[in-house]
């Protein structure tokens, strides 16, 4: 990458490759500085005072991404700068808007669901320090893409089961453990993205070279079908089972986008879509619930219908280009205003202005996502990282475009920003794989690693 | 792989600008039509929970905003219940701001006109929470309680307007209402009190002196085709006019008597001062004929019917039948057929006569005042149009005087005084119920007050309202009230 080929072999000179850890510093510093000031914001705007324990609550959520900066720098010197900064400010918005959710409900910093967000925050940064620390070199997870398969699908299945499953808001997306609620989906969602990325390295010879040309696209054999048949299956089954548009339409477009990456097929797409086309054509027939969702995607304000939809658009509307400031406005009017419409809650108290600057931030963490998967040196990599991008990239689109009325609407949570522990965790763990794979792909020849995955000391696969 | 990655990364470009698009689109193409769509509650707490401006009558306020512990913060007080609800109007939080000045002039007393964006800029930058403009009203108290009393809850509607202005001293619109009990935050009452309200035969939320249902002018009319005969160069003040007992309608074997079947002329030839005096229908229906359909709608429209007037509550314009048939045009000359008027109408007819033929564009809010009290707007009398010439004006005046010293309007007279004045007895229906009406001015000689009074028939059929019986004693209290302003 960086090593310059010299002339003569008794003058080697490597350049000096910049790791970016300072650059990272500054960032997370001013990211938690913004959170500050926001939180500071809100208690002004609700409170007419400054928060009480001001520096003691942004103290335990700013040592959260210090700690894990620190565990960079030991651990993964030259991991990518900017995706630590994002996810920290990402995260530190969605704990003051549900703050500030929490006060119009008369909840303090203490007693509300913003404090056991904090408490999630601190154990999905953890789990992001642990797998930085465990995985010291992502291909390792190569060995376990069929363990990664199966953990995936139970992951999937288990909110079906009886006695755990549960079901909230006429969606089957929950288990109960204890005190605890989590939605393994989101789990599952990196579980299966390493299964694709691992399945389809070694598949993709097969998938992508063999078959017929038919109307200038280069068809796939009929038994190289199964994979897609599968996970269309697997999609069609959670949208049957667990009435959840959103996670299926989330799965779909994963495999088909790492599929995509594996073949680079364009017939894999125009195969994905029909199937999916087929699939939702389906569904609109078979369901009530999905046909009331496209009505109310076509007319939110039509009478006798749910209002969820135009009152997260007035919501919007009310917040107009600059937006009513933090705590000025009235999110708390609009269905779920900390989880699925987190995002029409920021529209309305951040406005438009602010809004671009969230969804540049999710733009920016996937470019850099992306940006791993095209500096990453072998397959498997790339297709992990692509695919762990395109999902933050996906699901935002799913859930904003949905409040926006680009797509009907499904629920989905908003990455980093809705109240719930499932999401963060399965996101902050994303980004710790990114940065893994990042770090990768960023480090010097000099200090490359050896692919654990063989035995031999050759150079690692080099793709162009 | 590095192919499809980039190709994966426009895909991803576009999700972002379809976003983007999505969210201009919603917070800045479509944020103004979101605000203001029915059932918006944020817009309603947003316009409810604000320090709103005062209605102000001679300083003292008919309608404010008090503070409030709960979570709207602020609640609209009618301090005299019902004597300006039609004025008023209502400011409910669950149905918004009613008919009246509170629904007229929202953008005003809510602080969201153009007119306070200055106000509303250093508001920003001073911390002070934004507050809406107060109005000061025309309205003279003094004639205004004259006129609620001497209605005395009967139906009907008395409006009094200074001749030379066109400001509105009064307007009364009986059964009234009392709008404390729509504006309380005890929500379930306000439903109930609406729905009595709505549910009301007598619709007492309707403002009848500039609203609701038109009126037939009835006999108030002869003063408009009096104006129009003189107008027309063909007749004076003495001219003779054909006027029998009865009246056969052209094409038509009706008859049309006068009044009680009494002769308006020992010759049945009265003059046209004559027949307004006593209000002789036969004269004045044949009078109609003569002038034809076109002349007399031409000269309603030039006192002001067919406008869209905004006093700044809308005025539902009265009209002249668009093509009436002989006969029709014949009974349009008594104010009967298709002829249709608001009080406020027919007071600006009495006021264009007392102002010398010029009608004035009548108004309800003198000055709007920020929360700082600064002036910011005032309004400066204009004329709406000249319905007559001065000498025209003039004619009718000593014709309208005569009606109250020695004709049908006695009853409006007031010693030391003298009052112009015109009765009328508007039947509808078809049992022969009819309207009291009288419109009039005074001091005849330097008019400060000119007033229009209907009083609605109590039953079905007729029960001998006259206006010269029901309704001018009411204008008499409001010329008392008013006339020595």
């Amino acid at each position: 990458m960086t090593l310059a080929p010299t002339a003569r072999p008794s003058t080697v000179t490597s350049l000096k490759v910049r790791s970016g850890r300072l650059v990272e510093l500054v960032l997370v510093v001013f990211a938690v500085a913004i959170v500050a000031l926001a939180y500071v914001n809100v208690s002004i705007a609700t409170e007419d005072r400054l928060p009480t324990d001001v520096w003691w609550h942004v103290g335990l959520f700013g040592v959260l991404p210090l700690a894990l900066h620190v565990v960079l720098r030991w651990r993964a010197r030259y991991a990518d700068p900017l995706l630590l900064p994002i996810a920290t400010l990402l995260n530190g918005l969605g704990l003051v808007m549900i703050h500030r959710i929490d006060v119009s409900q008369g909840l303090g910093p203490t007693d509300g669901v913003a404090a056991r967000q904090l408490l999630w925050t601190g154990l999905a940064v953890a789990m992001a320090a642990v797998a930085l620390v465990v995985v010291r070199d992502h291909r390792v997870l190569r060995r376990y893409t069929y363990t990664a398969m199966a953990i995936g699908f139970v992951l999937l299945l288990l909110p079906m089961l009886p006695v755990v499953g549960q079901e909230i808001n006429g969606s089957r997306l929950w288990i109960r453990i204890g005190p605890f609620s989590l939605q393994p989906g989101e789990l599952a969602k990196i579980a299966l993205t390493v299964f694709f990325a691992g399945y389809l390295v070694t598949t993709r010879d097969a998938l992508s070279l063999v078959g017929r040309r038919f109307l200038g696209l280069q068809l796939p054999r009929a038994r190289d079908l199964g994979p897609i048949l599968v996970a269309w299956g697997l999609s069609v089954l959670i949208l049957v089972s667990q009435r959840d548009l959103g996670s299926s339409l989330l799965f779909f477009g994963l495999f088909v986008a790492v599929l995509y990456v594996a073949t680079e097929r364009t017939s894999w797409i125009v195969i994905g879509l029909s199937l999916f086309v087929a699939g939702a054509v389906l569904a609109w027939q078979l369901f009530s619930h999905v046909q009331q969702r496209v009505t109310l995607w076509l007319d939110p304000f039509a009478p006798g219908q749910s209002d969820q939809v135009a009152k997260g658009l007035m919501g919007l509307g009310h917040g107009g280009i600059f937006g009513t400031g933090l705590g000025e406005g009235y999110p708390y009017i609009t269905y779920f205003p900390a989880s699925d419409y987190v995002i029409a809650s920021f529209g309305e108290e951040l406005g438009m202005i602010g809004l671009f600057a969230m969804l540049l931030l999710y733009a920016l963490l996937v470019e850099r996502g992306l940006r791993t998967a095209i500096g990453a040196r072998e397959g498997f990599g790339k297709l992990l990282a692509a695919g762990m991008a395109f999902t933050v990239a996906l699901q935002v689109f799913v859930i904003v475009g949905g409040i926006t009325r680009v797509i009907p609407l499904t629920g989905l949570t908003t990455p980093f920003l809705s109240a719930g522990g499932s999401s963060l965790l399965a996101n902050w763990v994303i980004v710790a794989l990114l940065l893994r794979i990042s770090d990768h792909a960023r480090r010097p020849v000099s200090e490359r690693r050896l692919d654990p995955t063989t035995d031999r000391a050759h150079p690692t696969e080099v793709t162009p | 792989m590095n192919t499809p990655i980039r190709r994966l990364a426009v895909v991803v470009m576009l999700m972002f600008t379809a976003l983007l698009l999505s969210t201009t689109w919603i917070q800045f193409v479509q944020a103004e039509d979101l605000r203001d769509l029915p059932g918006n509650r944020r817009t309603l707490i947003e316009t409810y929970s604000r320090d709103r401006g005062a209605i102000l009558v001679d300083g003292t306020a008919v309608a404010r905003s008090e503070r409030t512990d709960d979570e709207l913060g602020w609640i609209r007080r009618y301090d005299q219940a019902s004597r300006y609800a039609h004025l008023t109007g209502y400011f409910s939080f669950t149905y918004g701001a009613g008919p009246g000045l509170e629904r007229a002039a929202n953008a005003v007393l809510a602080g969201t006109d153009d007119s306070l964006f200055y106000q509303r800029v250093s508001d920003l930058f001073t911390g002070t929470p934004p507050s809406g403009a107060s109005l000061e009203l025309t309205i003279d108290p003094a004639v205004q309680a004259a006129a609620q009393e001497a209605l005395g809850g009967r139906r009907g509607a008395a409006v009094a307007l200074d001749p030379r202005t066109g400001a509105i001293l009064a307007m009364v619109s009986s059964p009234s209402y009392d709008p404390n009990g729509l504006s309380s935050h005890q929500l379930a009452a306000v439903d109930r009190t609406f729905a009595e309200l709505d549910e009301d035969p007598d619709r007492p939320l309707v403002n009848r002196a500039i609203g609701g249902d038109l009126y037939p002018p009835g006999s108030t009319y002869k003063l408009v085709v009096a104006a129009a005969a003189l107008e027309s160069g063909d007749y004076d003040p003495d001219s003779e006019l054909e006027g029998g007992r009865t009246y056969t309608l052209p094409g038509s074997s009706t008859s049309l008597p006068n009044f009680g079947g009494a002769a308006c002329d020992p010759e049945d030839r009265p003059t046209l001062a004559e027949s307004v005096r006593i209000s002789c229908n036969t004269s004045f229906a044949w009078l109609a004929g003569e002038l034809g359909a076109d002349a007399l709608r031409e000269q309603s429209e030039e006192f002001g019917f067919g406008q869209e007037l905004a006093v700044p509550m809308p005025v539902t314009p009265s009209s002249y039948p668009e093509s009436p048939d002989p006969a029709q045009v014949a009974l349009t000359g008594i104010g009967q057929h298709e002829v249709r008027v608001t009080p406020l109408q027919v007071a600006m007819i009495s006021a264009a006569i007392a102002n010398g033929g010029s009608v004035m564009t009548p108004y309800v809010v003198q000055t709007v005042r920020d929360s700082d009290l600064e002036v910011i707007d005032e309004t400066d009398p204009r004329e709406l149009s000249r319905a007559v010439s001065p000498a025209t004006a003039e004619a009718l005046r000593d014709m309208m005087v005569s009606v109250v010293e020695s004709g049908s309007g006695t009853a409006a007279a007031l010693p030391g005084m003298s009052v112009a004045g015109k009765t009328g007895t508007a039947e509808y229906g078809t049992q022969g119920a009819a309207h009291g009406w009288f419109t009039g001015f005074a001091p005849a000689d330097d008019p400060r007050i000119a007033v229009a009074v209907v009083v609605e028939s109590a039953t079905d059929d007729w029960s001998g309202e006259t206006g010269g019986v029901v309704a001018a004693p009411i204008a008499r209290a409001m010329f008392e009230a008013g006339a020595q302003r």
